[in-house]
């Protein structure tokens, strides 16, 4: 019988086909409007990490200004990012399964064809376990190993469109590249990598593109590399050299670690405790013990990646597709109020109510199915739209097979929906009265 | 096979009511061919509609096929519909965007009965009024005698224990309704009780048996001289006999 009503759902939808296309449009243009807006915030709000997102913690230690929070607006969040100091220190303790330090730089990338101008690419300064604890995918070769996180030797992991543009994409693991006047040594290639959103760098941008290469740590003196990122401070030194830099209270690291579990978080927190125990003996830490460690969810929360604005603008395209249903109701009313006499005609023949209504909830399924096809060409052209108004990266905008399926399905359950009272009304109609005047 | 005993319908408005059977009683016997007669407003069509179970009725009993039908549901009158009951009406009611095959298929589609099945009864019918040939056409490409022929097919691919017609020769003409009229004559040869509501007294002179309706209550209620007491058992066009036994 499912098939005898599809059946007859084309050839209902082909009898009235100004009716068909403009119930179609509505539907579509609901869809299309609202699946846009939900793929967005679909892809904002998705884990980036699932795998290991309740391992990976970033951390947080309140080093600010004795006499006023970090966030005048909560003040109970401790700074966002560490000094260069207390990271390092962090870093040397090494308490946790697998941390790292790291900041965003850039640096002056020297020809290597003299035809060829210099140029600035974005470099993520890192220790050695970042490529491990993101999992990060390596087309040619690996990161670099623990060592070079106190040798600082010259080396560097290209991301893949940087490796094109130097090396036409080829192996160039063992290969040589000049910054800032030191050679460096190409030690691997990372495969395409775009964890959306950019959950190990929120503050600087949830939604940047990940940096063009990786170098390590330790570089961080050699090269005087100082943060292109967000930078804070709160308290008036004198800096007149790098060294003083680093050694000064201004927070610009990031620092995420590993445990081996959620459970080791409480432990790892009372390090940090103990740490900072320590460190207001020295007459640091002035403020109140606030250390926190924040999983990859919780810290995406904590900088409201995904933006309340996305969640109003979400919910004003869902309320544009029930005033696309509405319009869908009165549509299918009259289509139906039209068909009275078929369905008269249908009833005095044997069909009951059950069977006529399923029929009819069967053409309006159809009709929601073809405007929800419709209704993806549309969110793809304004996810393109949205790619193009907002420069996003790629891949933000990309509607993955399970958003296609949604968006067919909210098609089709929110056409049935709007056709159930349609459907409910013309199988009431007594068969008499039609069967006379047909 | 029909039997109404004290059957009234009033139709109510704000303002008014119509009531269009008074306790009308009346059985119709298995195999008969039976005219309904009568003036506009006589209860004719309310009449057809109760009998084929299309309209409910305000009180009295309705015994069908010895079933007492004002106790069913709205599925149960469907069913009994579908299996028991064939109808043609004055403006034949075909679908318009389905061909001859598909129209036919409508209530055996409804009785969920097997493809093959379907099929042999589809073609069976088509070939009794003659059309086996037009199976694919759409009905805006018949005359309309034709198309009045395809729903008596309609009516009767289910073999029916009762034909209920309402007008079926009103919107033809002369040669296409003695044409009609012929196939309904044919059809109950075979056994099948049909119940006709006509104006043209020619026709209804042809039934077995004439019924005088007016303002919803039997007037006369007589035999005519072609009434035949038992009806042939015998297949139209050589063909297994499409409808049931009296």
């Amino acid at each position: 019988m499912f098939k005898y009503n599809i059946k007859l759902a084309f050839k209902s939808m082909r009898r009235n086909p100004a009716m068909t296309a403009l119930m179609v449009a509505a539907i579509a243009v609901g869809i299309g409007v609202s699946m846009t807006t939900l793929t967005v915030f679909y892809m904002m709000s998705s884990n980036p990490i699932p795998e290991k997102s309740d391992v990976l913690f970033a951390v947080t230690m309140d080093s600010w200004n004795p006499l006023r929070p970090f966030d005048e607006d909560e003040p109970e969040r401790a700074p966002h990012q560490l000094t260069f100091h207390d990271a390092e220190r962090l870093l040397a303790l090494a308490e946790a399964k697998r941390q790292t330090a790291m900041f965003e730089s850039s640096l002056i990338i020297e020809p290597l064809n003299d035809d060829d101008l210099p140029f600035e690419a974005g470099a993520r300064v890192a220790s050695s376990d970042f490529f491990t604890m993101f999992n990060v995918p390596f087309l040619y070769g690996s990161g670099w190993d623990k060592s070079t996180d106190s040798s600082a030797d010259p080396v560097v992991v290209l991301g893949k469109e940087l490796n094109e543009r130097l090396f036409g994409g080829e192996d160039s693991v063992g290969k040589s590249l000049t910054m800032q006047g030191i050679r460096f040594r190409v030690l691997g290639v990372t495969d395409h990598w775009e964890p959306t959103p950019r959950f190990y760098d929120p503050i600087n941008g949830g939604f940047q593109e990940v940096n063009d290469m990786f170098i390590p740590y330790s570089l961080t003196r050699v090269l005087e590399l100082r943060s292109e990122g967000s930078d804070w401070g709160w308290k008036s030194e004198d800096i007149t050299s790098f060294e003083q830099w680093l050694n000064s209270e201004n927070v610009w690291v990031q620092y995420f670690i590993e445990l081996d579990g959620a459970r080791d978080r409480d432990e790892y927190v009372s390090h940090l405790d103990a740490y900072v125990g320590e460190q207001k003996k020295l007459g640091r830490f002035e403020r109140p013990m606030n250390n926190n460690i924040y999983n990859v969810e919780e810290w995406m929360a904590y900088h409201e990646v995904v933006a309340n604005d996305s969640k109003v603008l979400v919910g004003l395209s869902f309320l544009f597709l029930v005033v696309c249903l509405l319009s869908t109701i009165a549509l299918t009313l009259t289509k139906f109020v039209g068909k009275k006499a078929e369905t008269s005609l249908r009833r005095a023949l044997g069909a009951s109510r059950k069977m006529i209504f399923k029929q009819q909830i069967v053409e309006v399924g159809m009709i929601g199915f073809t405007g929800g096809l419709i209704g993806l060409s549309l969110a793809a052209l304004g996810l393109v739209g949205i790619e193009y108004i907002y420069e996003a990266p790629g891949g933000l905008v990309k509607m993955d097979w399970i958003m296609v399926m949604t968006a067919i399905a909210v098609a089709v359950i929110s056409s049935i929906i709007a056709g159930l009272y349609p459907a409910w009304r013309v199988c009431r109609i007594p068969p008499a009265t039609q069967l006379k005047t047909q | 096979m029909l039997q109404m005993k004290q059957i009234r319908k009033i139709y109510r408005t704000e303002l008014v009511e119509t009531h269009a059977l008074r306790e009308m009683t009346l059985a119709v016997n298995k195999g008969e061919f039976v005219a309904i007669t009568g003036s506009s407003g006589s209860g004719k069509t309310t009449f057809l509609n109760i009998a084929g179970l299309l309209e409910s009725f305000d009180s009295g009993n309705y015994i069908l096929d010895g079933e007492d039908v004002s106790r069913l549901n709205d599925d149960d009158r469907s069913i009994y519909r579908n299996q028991k009951i064939g109808f043609i009406f004055q403006s034949f009611n075909l679908l318009p965007d389905l061909n001859l095959f598909e129209n036919i298929d409508v209530p055996l589609r409804y009785r969920r009965l097997g493809k093959a099945d379907r099929k042999q009864r589809i073609e069976h019918a088509l070939e009794t009024v003659g059309l086996a040939s037009r199976m694919k056409h759409i009905p805006a490409q018949l005359s309309g005698g034709q198309q009045q022929r395809v729903a008596i097919a309609r009516a009767i691919a289910g073999n029916p224990r009762l034909l209920l017609a309402d007008e079926p020769t009103g919107n033809l003409d002369t040669g296409m309704a003695h044409q009609v009229m012929e196939l309904l004559e044919e059809i109950h040869a075979h056994g099948t009780t049909i119940v006709m509501v006509t104006h043209d007294p020619e026709l209804a002179a042809r039934a077995g048996r004439n019924i005088h309706l007016k303002d919803g209550c039997v007037l006369e209620d007589e035999l005519t001289d072609t009434q035949e007491d038992i009806p042939q058992v015998q297949g139209l066009n050589g063909h297994e006999p499409l409808v049931a036994q009296a």
